[in-house]
Formats: structure tokens, sequence, C-alpha cells
């Protein structure tokens, strides 16, 4: 567990060293989690050793967002400021995108001849 | 002699009050979902910001004050972040078969999710800032935060805004499936996924357990692809967008 915990805080200091580095703008746990994935790959028993660990961090998930989620009181002024345009995003955009990947997806798989069978 | 204003004022200080409130209203939502029947406007994050954001407001308390107990949850994001390779390297033999649709899906779904809602804000009149804190609103938290930083956009109005997309994204899906005649559950799953990264999982997982594994694989995916994408995206086009 407390290795694990380690492992974790290690890979993502990685990522933030290297996301800083080379002036990427992408979040140094971002890259932790491809390197943890390479690893998984790498070694047969990582995965192992570190998913009790995991799952006690993702069952959870959404507990860890919520001081962020309350951070929105802040931001009060400028939802009612531009409520239109934000709630416009949060419903079309997300829909356009839902339908969007999907029927991507749909089509691929048909070209290419590829699709899930039940036994997958 | 201590008079309990004083008390309150000493309390108020403490992060440990904070921390305790944050995990206690936590615990409050996960009964109170399990009560009203896993309804995903009352998912146990709704509650526990609802019945947060009450009691700071009603007690006048600064979010920094808030944040200074609260951090300690807040700081496993990370981790957990890193912990997402854990689910995403137990697909890996669906993702050996169905990889290129998967990931021409994964591409051409992120892009989407960037560019319609720039297009929107611009066209709507939304600042730079609002705009750039909600181009990554689709992927998970922590990713959507980080993105948000990087670009100019302001990370804590970012999760708040991915949450509101999950809602939506949640709500709006079965209506959305049947009307443009998307069947399979994994494409169901995986655009849920890709859309509305973990309250889109949770709605996936309700269809049927196939649904919630494509849709948890297209949050990591999704996540890992607009981190890269975004950056390159959105401030080009934004600079085209706005004068």
């Amino acid at each position: 567990m407390l290795l694990s915990i380690a492992l974790f805080l290690l890979l993502q200091l990685v990522g933030e060293a290297i996301s800083y580095a080379l002036g990427l703008p992408v979040p140094g746990p971002v890259f932790g989690m491809l390197f943890l994935l390479i690893g998984f790959f790498v070694s047969d028993t990582l995965i192992e050793k570190v998913r009790m660990t995991a799952s006690v961090l993702l069952a959870h998930l959404a507990l860890l967002f919520v001081p962020a989620g309350v951070g929105i009181i802040r931001h009060v002024d400028r939802i009612q400021a531009e409520w239109v345009a934000i709630a416009l995003i949060l419903v079309v955009g997300t829909g356009v995108t839902m339908v969007v990947t999907g029927l991507t997806v749909q089509w691929a798989a048909k070209l290419l001849g590829v699709d899930d069978d039940d036994n997958c | 002699m201590t008079t309990i204003v004083d008390l309150w004022h000493h309390l108020q200080a403490q992060p440990a009050l904070w921390l305790c409130l944050t995990l206690l209203s936590y615990q409050l939502g996960i009964v109170v979902y399990r009560k009203t029947g896993y309804l995903t406007v009352f998912s146990p994050f709704v509650i526990a910001v609802a019945i947060l954001m009450t009691v700071v407001i009603s007690t006048d308390t600064p979010y920094d004050t808030f944040f200074e107990g609260a951090k300690f949850v807040h700081f496993l994001l990370g981790p957990a972040t890193v912990a997402l390779a854990v689910p995403l390297f137990d697909q890996r033999r669906r993702l050996a078969k169905l990889w290129a649709p998967i990931f021409i899906g994964v591409f051409v779904g992120c892009a989407t999710g960037i560019v319609s809602t720039i297009l929107l804000g611009a066209l709507f009149g939304a600042s730079f800032e609002t705009i750039m804190s909600l181009a990554p609103k689709s992927v998970t938290t922590p990713i959507a935060m980080g993105i948000s930083e990087k670009m100019g956009g302001m990370p804590e109005f970012t999760a708040g805004i991915v949450v509101l997309t999950g809602i939506a994204g949640a709500m709006i899906a079965l209506p959305l499936y049947k009307l443009f005649r998307i069947k399979k559950d994994y494409i169901q799953g995986f655009a849920l996924g890709v859309s509305a990264h973990g309250m889109g999982t949770s709605r996936a997982f309700q269809i049927s357990d196939k649904a919630g594994a494509f849709a948890g694989l297209a949050m990591g995916l999704a996540g890992l692809v607009t981190a890269f994408i975004a950056p390159m995206i959105a401030p080009p086009l934004i600079s085209l967008l706005l004068p």
C-alpha cells in the first residue's frame, strides 16, 4: 500500500518534470498514468501489486472532485453573466460530442469489418 | 469567558472541520443516492457539493478557509489519475481487437467536444476564460483541471463544469441514441465515456457491463487524447474567432 502510493506519486512527479522541462501542456499525472501503463506491459506482476491501492483510490473517485466542485461558488457571477453560452455548451456541445463519437465508431467498425461479438 | 461565537471562530479556522464536513457530506450523499434509486441528479457528488456550498455560504466562510481542510482530499486526484492505468490495462484484450474504430472515434469525439465548445462559446458571447475552462469539460476532472490551467482557464470553475457536463450527458444519452439509431451497447458506452467521463461511465454501467467497461476505457483514452490535442486546437481556433 505505502509502496504503491509512493510509486504513483513518483510517476506523477516524473511526469510533472517531463511536462515542465519540455514545456508540454499535459498535466504530470497524465504522463504518470502512461508510465504506469507501460510498466504493466513490462512487468507481469506489477498490476497485482498496485491493484488494491488503485481500487481504494478509484472507489470514491467522485469524492476527490468535491473540494474543487465547491469552488464553483467563486464563479457564480460568471455563470450568471454567461449562462446562455454555458448552458448551450453543456447540453448541445455534450450531445453533439456523444452522437458524433457514437456514429464514428459505428461507421468505422462497419467499414473495417471488425465488430464486437458477445464472447468479448 | 469564551462565548459560543469565539468557539465557532476558532473551529472555523481548523482544517479538520472542513475535511470532516467534506467526508460526512459525501457519506450522506451516498445514503441519499441509494435511497432515491440511483438518480444521477442525486449522485453523492451533487449532494456533497450542495451541502458544503450551503454551509460555506451561510457561515460566511471564505473558500480558501474551506479549502485548507478539503485540500487533503483534493490532493489525491493526482495519484488517482495515475491509478486509472489499472482499469485501462484490464481492457487491453478488447482494445486489441477494436482498436481501430476506437482510435478513430476517440480522436474525432475529443476534437468535436473541443471545437463545439469553442464555436458555441464564441457564437453566444462567452469570454476567453470561460471558453478555455469549458473546452476540456468532457474529460475526467483531474485531467480537465490540468488542461484548463495550462490553457488559461480557471481549474476550479472547470471542475464544476465537468460535473454539470456529466449530469447533462447522463440524462440526454438514451434519447439521443434512440434518435440516431446507435444500438450496440459497447458503442453507447464508449460515446458516454468520451463525452461525459466518469458520470457517463456510471450511466453506461446501467445499460450493461460491457457498455460500462467501454465507457471506462473511453474515459481514460479521451482524457489522454484531449490532454494532448486540446492545447493544439483550442488556442489557435479561439484567436481566430475572438477579436
